[in-house]
């Protein structure tokens, strides 16, 4: 892996761990004293600095780690969770993502992003101030002023008011010219190490070791009069190669149990951990190493555990601080489990896959059809095993691309906190179907339409607090965001409880931006829509209308672009849903074919609720309307041949192609039931029609087909940019033997259909509505 | 001080960064001459720095993986400064010679 690859990577799981670190923020907010919540915030910020790190990003790490100090403290208790505090990290953790943005782009801090740093710092100092007053004086020795290394060696020597220094060097710090050790020596010119432990054990084998490269950490105690800063300033050039851990004198034993937490993830060996952490003096240690050795030379894996045993045994140090430390190994264990079940694909690798399992999709269909013509029993056999096995692959190669949702949502939490304290209002998101999978792609994209519907309910779908009260409503305003799949499609929900839609304004300021006509008589869901009209989304503000449809015509404009729709409902008073509709998955249907005339057609087969036969007299009874008798319900339909204007097939090839039968006018055609397929041939033209019945956001629409043709694995091609005015159709398809099928945007057709209904209706209707200018 | 056999080893001069990789290839092949015992003379070391007491660390380590013992052995002066610089005289375990002549004084 090169530098950029692994830079790469940094990035990306910076980013991960900046939302786990606004998450755990977020909650915090709830459970102030949730340790747990502490510690992951800490953690991440704690990883990020010490990656970057190891890449030079002195800009990253010299402001997380600031922050990362003021975490320590929180983590200490030495702190407490206030609001003001969660509000400061907040933005900690947003100016750490610009300086992640800024690592990605290779480039470094302008003055704008320094600016909002250093003013970030003080708040921090400001906010931790207190703190360190509190620990600022240890108490006072003679300093040692030589230059030769003085050892402690009084057996039982009180050390606890020591300093304790974590040091680990990173890999590249000898090449660098600088030498560990000379930092060590020079301690000893202010003051005189009291314990040292070398920590050797990320030595590698003589193979892999690369003797130019420092592998060992110092674990020290340290007596001296000189304040934090100047140990601080000792390692001053070391500062960017090696992380520093100073505790000062007389630390709490949480802070002990913290850099426990906090050492590198190689596996430590407990007694080593205990040591280090000062728990231990270096006598103590010297017992129970004797107790140890013993144990590592039987191997046994348990070793660790066994002399933390012994050590509380022996009182000889606390069980909470064995705790910590053994919860330390377990979770570096975990962590390695863990990364071992996930991997890392990139998007595009992934992509190219996908394509590649529609060109054997594709390929397979046309194995499919020569099998069949062939009529040989053993390759009809393999062919049809073969299209088993290749729609498994396809199941299988989508559901890689499928995400969850949930992540998306949760990235609203910090939104709607922000806004409504922005705004002035207390308004509370409730999350649900986090858990509904779908296309990674359209996750990205529903990204901002999303932001923006957000943004408008709290904004304009909310209303302040007194007016909710007035209306019984209570004080809070809630937004919900809800997921769930519906026939080949998910739904996204973005509902407030807020005044929800006034449709006579909107008509009014309709006809007054000559949107509409004054005369012109709309439904409930017309007049919503006419929020999504560009005309609409400049409209000044008035009143509660203000703002309602700002960009709203984007809104709809990305939706669409994803082959998805957008609805509300409203209620007047009672509050709004804006209803998302978006295909699950953007490469590969199931499709269900049929024929028209010379043309095939494809269907999403999940639109599709059942096929029936239309008969003559059925046909007739419409009297040239376009609706038909459904089991007792009016079903509106749409006659392909008239709609796409296709031309009749040139009879044979297709009986003997796809058994299309022709027709030369469904209309005047007679129904034919039970048809001999001798007579057929001498009774032509024979006339069927087939309906196709299809449903989408709840409506249902006929399409009047000539022939049904079956399930069909279709992989979606999008059309050209020549065809975008085109409607009814939403790409292309091959089929098996090399022909093209269109795939009918059945979202575009339903609505078609049933707008035209609509109009129908209102024309023949007589009331007179309230709207009515 | 025991030793019975003569060295298999002997360094001299600087056991720094800058000699590093040459001493690493005397130690593994010291390490891997056909001998139970290896004894590593450290009597002509002027210098030793991180990288120096890495190496000890490392042969000390390669030849207990070989099932061998590794001495070393004479320790000059720096080489015991840096030794207790890091508390890792219980580490190497080996017999250390006191000198008359105070510490931090090199050879």
């Amino acid at each position: 892996m090169n530098l950029d690859d692994a830079l790469k990577t940094y990035v990306i799981e910076s980013r991960e761990l900046l939302e786990q670190m606004e998450d755990a923020l977020l909650q915090l907010e709830q459970h102030p004293t949730d340790a747990d919540l502490i510690n992951a915030i800490f953690r991440a910020a704690h990883t990020i600095k010490g990656s970057a790190g190891l890449f030079g990003l002195d800009f990253v790490v010299s402001f997380t780690h600031i922050a990362e100090n003021v975490l320590d403290r929180l983590r200490s208790a030495e702190l407490a969770v206030s609001n003001e505090l969660i509000a400061l990290f907040l933005k900690v953790r947003d100016h750490i993502g610009v300086l992640i943005d800024l690592v990605e782009a290779a480039s470094q801090p302008d003055e704008a992003v320094d600016a909002q740093g250093k003013t970030l710092v003080e708040q921090l100092k400001a906010i931790s101030g207190q703190a360190k007053t509190e620990s600022a004086s240890p108490p006072a020795h003679p300093m040692h002023a030589t230059q030769n290394l003085v050892r402690e060696d009084a057996p039982d020597t009180a050390h606890t008011d020591n300093w304790h220094l974590s040091l680990r060097f990173n890999r590249d710090v000898l090449k660098n010219g600088m030498d560990p050790l000379a930092f060590i020596r020079y301690l000893t010119t202010f003051g005189r190490i009291t314990a040292i432990v070398t920590l050797v054990d990320e030595l590698p084998r003589a193979a892999e070791m690369d003797p130019e490269c420092s592998y060992f950490g110092y674990e020290i105690g340290f007596q001296t009069d000189a304040d934090k800063s100047m140990i601080e300033n000792a390692f001053e050039f070391v500062r960017n190669d090696a992380q520093i851990r100073i505790l000062p004198p007389h630390s709490k034993v949480t802070e002990y149990l913290s850099l426990i937490d906090n050492l590198s993830d190689e596996e430590l060996r407990l007694g080593e951990i205990l040591v280090r952490c000062g728990t231990l003096s270096h006598t103590e240690l010297e017992a129970a190493l004797t107790a140890q050795d013993a144990l590592r030379r039987s191997k046994n894996p348990e070793e660790s555990s066994v002399l933390g045993e012994v050590l509380v045994a022996q009182n000889v140090v606390r069980p909470a601080v064995v705790e910590a430390a053994l919860q330390k190994q377990k979770q570096v264990k975990e962590t390695k489990s863990n990364e071992a079940g996930l991997i890392r694909v990139n998007a595009e690798t992934l992509d190219k896959h996908i394509n590649l399992i529609g060109e054997l999709i594709i390929a397979s269909a046309g194995i499919s059809l020569n099998a069949q013509h062939s009529a040989v029993p053993e390759l009809l056999e393999a062919a049809s095993i073969l299209t088993r096995l290749v729609e498994e692959v396809r199941d299988s190669a989508l559901k890689l691309r499928m995400v969850e949702i949930g992540a998306t949502f949760h990235k609203f939490q910090r939104m709607v906190r922000d806004v409504s304290k922005e705004i002035g209002k207390d308004i509370r998101l409730e999350i649900s179907g986090a858990d509904t999978d779908l296309d990674k792609t359209v996750v990205e994209k529903i990204g901002d339409p999303l932001t923006h519907l957000v943004r408008n309910s709290m904004d304009h779908g909310i209303e302040p607090a007194e007016l909710r009260l007035e209306r019984g409503k209570p004080a809070y305003g809630t937004l919900r965001l809800n997921a769930f799949h519906d026939s080949g499609s998910i739904v996204i929900e973005v509902a407030d409880d807020g005044g929800g839609l006034n449709r006579n304004r909107i008509h009014a300021k309709a006809i007054e931006r000559g949107v509409i006509k004054p005369d012109k008589q709309l439904s409930d869901d017309e007049i919503h829509d006419l929020i999504f009209e560009p005309g609409f989304s400049t409209a000044e503000t008035v009143n509660n209308l203000s703002g309602r449809g700002v960009g709203m015509d984007v809104v709809r404009r990305n939706i669409t672009a994803l082959r998805g729709s957008i609805e509300i409902d409203s209620e007047e008073g009672e509050g709004t849903t804006m209803r998302i509709r978006l295909p699950l998955t953007l490469a590969i249907i199931d499709g269900f074919l049929v024929g028209v005339g010379a043309s095939a057609f494809v269907v999403p087969l999940d639109m599709v609720i059942e096929c029936v036969e239309l008969s003559q007299e059925e046909l007739d009874a419409t009297q040239g309307r376009d609706h038909l008798n459904l089991r007792g319900e009016v079903l509106p339909f749409i006659r392909l041949k008239q709609f796409f204007d296709v031309p009749e097939a040139p009879e044979p090839s297709l009986q003997e192609e796809n058994g299309l039968l022709d027709e030369t006018e469904a209309d005047s055609s007679k129904p034919e039931f039970e048809v001999d397929p001798e007579l057929a041939f001498l009774l032509q033209p024979v006339k069927r029609n087939n309906v196709v019945v299809v449903h989408y956001a709840g409506r249902r629409a006929g399409l009047v087909v000539d022939s049904l043709m079956g399930e069909f694995q279709t992989v979606i091609r999008p059309l050209g940019e020549v065809f975008n005015g085109l409607q009814g159709i939403s790409g292309f398809t091959l089929l098996g033997n090399g022909q093209v099928a269109l795939i009918l945007d059945v979202p575009g057709l339903v609505r078609r259909v049933t707008s035209r209904e609509t109009h129908r209706n209102q024309r023949a209707s007589t009331v007179t509505l309230e709207y009515a200018s | 001080m025991t030793a019975t056999s003569p060295p298999q080893l002997a360094i001299s001069g600087e056991l720094t960064i800058f000699t590093a990789n040459e001493i690493k290839q005397q130690l593994i092949a010291a390490i891997t001459q056909p001998l139970r015992e290896i004894e590593v003379d450290l009597s002509q070391v002027s210098e030793v720095d991180s990288a120096g007491l890495q190496l000890m660390v490392m042969a000390k380590r390669e030849a207990a993986a070989h099932d061998k013992t590794l001495k070393f052995t004479h320790h000059s002066s720096s080489v015991l400064d840096i030794l207790d610089l890091c508390d890792l005289s219980g580490f190497f375990g080996d017999p250390v010679l006191i000198r008359s002549q105070p510490r931090g004084q090199t050879s």
